[in-house]
């Protein structure tokens, strides 16, 4: 009984999160470009969505600067999650208060301060800075997820490996680590995500032609969302899904696990 | 691990340039006036009773929603933890998943969905009942600010109830603790750490978020995002905009604060 | 957990490796061109790479203020931006855009005669208008059955909770100067508290304040009565046959959007051959088809009567109606005033 519920609530939690992105998939067949009228079934937005060279290059920045800005600051932020957590008092409180202002601030307020920033040093703003600034933002989350696991690790177990003749090196990699690994996954999963779906901060630091989805969603929302992107998001989303399950069955055939979706 | 304090640096020097100092460019504007003298009217200003209800207004929604996402997400961390490794990961992607959709696309969906010809209220009109007006109130806002933040409390608590060491459970329950006396005595002060960061993560996104309040509620309450971005986008007053958010930032610092003493005493007790 | 990181390598070596490098950097010049959002037949900008031999690097933005910090901070080479005539006013009183010179835009010749010389840059030395149109109500013939023509009838009870107000200051407040008499660009306080009083009592019967998704709600008929930009209306009427438009008799705004060229620019002269390039009938002509705006270009006027989505008030604004509309003009220091008004109005209960 308790088994069932658990499973229940869990499908209602997806369908919650899922029921949007299933009635835009729908949108993307329609043939009316406004999503208030049903024109019939077709493809052609599929079909226009490969010849827009203004969403694909989007789509390029996009993924690019969500990869790199997922990896670094996932690395960036794992190491200095370790250098915070070993610090101490006044130090210690600082830094941590100082990693909270980006998620706290405004984006309206983090991208402005980045673009003044730029603008400081006459920097001519395009793709690297709109990566730097989305490295800002992404690596406080990373952080912020790691932390916990640090504070959740037995401390005597780093020690004990210690007075047995680990190198430090040996014991992150072997102790550490896979301690907090959760947390890093975590962290890794925020960064990509939060960086996929900035608008403001993205759109204050880069320049020179360089625009991500967002900002061409954004800007192109004028006669409502474009069919191309439900399309482009309906194949995003079919994508990982079929890597999702090639992932989860390919390697584990053995036991059988409840299908996806 | 003292050595260890050394990985911190590169991080605060990162932070140092590309946090401290625009902000620091920032607080410039926030003690100015327009005409460039020194000033502390823009702080002085804000503390009017039409600000400080919007100021109450934004905490105010952004608590609750914290709460329910707190609500909802605690059971499904902790129902995925239980669950075996492989069924673990497809659950804690497809919970995310969702989100690598553009922001405003869910949105608009969102308004596709409880729309006056909405698809919700189609089907009640095919079973016969009155439709209902579901958008562009603070319910709506309240399921934006829910639906787009809910991973970010489900992650945080689950990675920390993962490794939860589970005889503690078992010794609990050996000391006759029902499975209810057992999570609450092991299992919720155990993930606390994980609790803190999740409440961080959606609170303070939430307090300063405007898009989904001006699209979902209709654009008639002003948050503290939106009076931000007014003064940024619209009134042009670079100087009071400033001011208005390191005062935001003041008080949620504060709140911070305080959570992170209350973790701090919490897990020592542990 | 392997999986998961396993997965994300996937995906992020898939997505580099996709699309390669996209840069082909030449000798060519290269023109930036900073435009709203679907603003432009996107196959113009390939026409003219081609015509002019150089590479046009097309970005967009959402809104003229949004572009106004873009350009002050000089974050890009922009060449060609299209600004308002407000944000154009504004940015010549900081001289933020470059003189034009007349000689290499010929084409200026096919502008309609009303739209130049206007007040925010009187001899167009600085601008050259592309899209212009007026503010008015777009409402539902069905539900709406009496005539529109003031805008006293979104201060009607009988339409409460069908009303779809414009989330900007300029526009609200300036609908409800008119609605009591008044100018859009006043400069009398006690004007804009009467106009914001309006509003405040007005709130409790609007839907609410929106921008983009009034139109998806107007064509799905989730409402009656709507402010809108007359372009805008002319989409929605020809996706919704019981959609019509009006602008009331107390006057509204008149809006152009031009084409000038920042002092970030680095290629003036490519930059006027982009804007004469607009101005040549068959380009406005595509431009016009694809945007659904009212073009400033005088000889498309013939051809356009003949096809059913332009052949009416709402993209044709007829000369009566424009002599009782005003432009906006930049306010200046009274901005805050207006500015307040609005902050007041959007936080009332």
């Amino acid at each position: 009984m308790m088994k069932f519920l658990k499973k229940f609530y869990i499908y209602i939690v997806l369908i919650f999160l899922y029921a949007p992105v299933f009635v835009m998939a729908v949108y993307s067949f329609n043939e009316s470009r406004t999503s208030k009228k049903w024109g019939g079934f077709s493809l052609k937005w599929y079909e226009s969505l490969f010849h827009n060279e203004e969403i694909l290059s989007a789509l390029y920045y996009t993924l690019i600067v969500a990869a790199v800005a997922c990896i670094v600051s996932t690395i960036v932020g794992t190491i200095s999650a370790i250098g915070i957590y070993s610090m101490s008092g006044k130090v210690k409180s600082l830094m941590l208060n100082v990693n909270y202002l980006p998620v706290i601030n405004p984006d309206i307020v983090t991208g402005i301060s980045m673009m003044l920033l730029f603008g400081f040093c006459s920097i001519r703003q395009g793709f690297f800075t709109m990566l730097i600034a989305h490295i800002t933002f992404c690596i406080p989350y990373v952080v912020l997820s790691v932390l916990p696991k640090l504070n959740q690790m037995d401390k005597h177990l780093v020690e004990a490996a210690m007075d047995l003749g680990a190198t430090p090196a040996y014991t992150l990699r072997k102790i550490v680590i896979p301690e907090i690994l959760p947390g890093i996954l975590t962290g890794a999963l925020m960064a990509f995500t939060l960086s996929i779906d900035d608008f403001v901060i993205s759109f204050f630091s880069t320049g020179s032609g360089v625009s991500n989805l967002s900002i061409y969603v954004y800007s192109a929302a004028k006669r409502g969302i474009s069919p191309e992107i439900n399309a482009l998001s309906t194949l995003m989303i079919l994508t990982v899904s079929v890597l999702l399950a090639i992932v989860n069955f390919g390697s584990n055939k053995k036991s059988q696990e409840k299908g996806d979706r | 691990m003292k050595k260890t304090k050394v990985l911190g640096l590169p991080y605060g020097v990162w932070m140092l340039i590309f946090i401290v100092f625009p902000i620091f460019l920032m607080f410039l504007y926030a003690v100015r006036t327009s005409s460039g003298g020194f000033t502390l009217d823009n702080f002085r200003n804000f503390f009017s009773p039409m600000y400080m209800q919007i100021l109450w207004d934004s905490v105010y929604m952004a608590g609750i929603s914290t709460v329910i996402c707190l609500l909802l997400g605690y059971p499904v961390a902790m129902i995925i933890s239980k669950m075996p490794e492989k069924s673990r990961n497809l659950f804690l992607v497809l919970i995310i998943m969702p989100t690598w959709m553009n922001f405003l696309l869910r949105t608009y969906s969102w308004m596709n969905i409880l729309g006056k010809n909405g698809l919700i209220n189609k089907l009640l009109t095919l079973l016969g009942m009155n439709t209902m007006d579901l958008l562009y109130n603070n319910g709506a806002v309240l399921l934006g600010m829910v639906y787009n933040f809910l991973p970010f409390m489900i992650y945080p608590i689950y990675s920390v109830i993962i490794k939860i060491n589970p005889s503690y459970l078992e010794a609990a329950k050996d000391l006759g603790a029902n499975s209810v006396k057992a999570f609450m005595k092991v299992t919720l002060p155990l993930s606390v750490p994980g609790i803190i960061t999740g409440i961080t993560m959606v609170f303070m996104p939430a307090v300063s978020t405007f898009v989904i309040s001006d699209l979902l509620g209709g654009g008639t309450q002003m948050y503290i995002g939106n009076l931000i971005s007014h003064q940024f986008l619209q009134k042009g007053d670079w100087n009071f905009g400033s001011a208005v958010s390191f005062i935001m930032m003041i008080v949620i610092l504060i709140v911070m604060m305080i959570t992170n003493k209350f973790s701090k005493t919490d897990k020592e007790s542990v | 957990m392997k999986k998961i990181s396993l997965l994300l390598a996937v995906v992020l070596l898939l997505s580099t490796m996709l699309f390669g490098c996209g840069d082909n950097s030449s000798d060519k010049p290269t023109l930036y061109v900073y435009n709203v959002g679907t603003y432009i037949d996107k196959s113009v900008n390939d026409m003219f790479e081609e015509e002019f031999d150089c590479n046009v690097v097309y970005e967009t933005y959402d809104s003229n203020e949004s572009m106004y910090l873009k350009v002050v901070n000089a974050t890009s080479d922009y060449d060609v931006i299209f600004p308002s005539d407000y944000m154009l006013e504004k940015m010549i009183k900081e001289e933020l855009v470059l003189p034009l010179n007349h000689e290499n835009i010929p084409n200026m010749a096919n502008i309609r005669e009303e739209l130049l010389g206007g007040s925010f840059d009187e001899n167009n030395t600085y601008g050259v208008p592309y899209f212009y149109g007026t503010v008015g109500i777009l409402y539902n013939t069905q539900t709406v059955k009496e005539p529109v023509d003031s805008w006293g009838i979104l201060w009607d009870e009988k339409y409460a909770d069908d009303i779809l107000m414009y989330d900007s200051q300029r526009d609200s407040l300036g609908i409800a100067l008119k609605y009591l008499g008044y100018s859009m660009n006043t400069r009398n306080k006690d004007e804009v508290l009467k106009a914001q009083a309006a509003l405040i009592q007005q709130k409790p019967m609007i839907v609410g304040y929106f921008t983009d998704s009034v139109m998806d709600m107007m064509i799905g008929e989730e409402a009656s009565l709507a402010v809108v930009y007359s372009g805008d209306a002319v989409y929605c009427m020809s996706e919704n046959e019981n959609l019509a438009y009006a602008v009331p008799k107390e006057g509204s705004n008149v809006w152009i959007d031009c084409m000038a060229i920042p002092k970030t620019s680095k290629q003036k002269e490519l930059a006027e051959a982009y804007i004469n390039f607009m101005c040549r009938d068959d380009i406005a002509m595509l431009n016009t088809q694809e945007v659904m705006y009212s073009s400033a270009n005088k000889n498309l006027e013939a051809d356009l009567r003949e096809e059913d989505w332009s052949d009416n008030d709402a993209y044709f604004v007829p000369q009566e109606v424009l002599d009782r509309c005003e432009f906006f003009n930049d306010l200046g220091d009274f901005l805050p005033v207006f500015a307040e008004a609005w902050e007041t109005v959007k936080a009332s209960k």
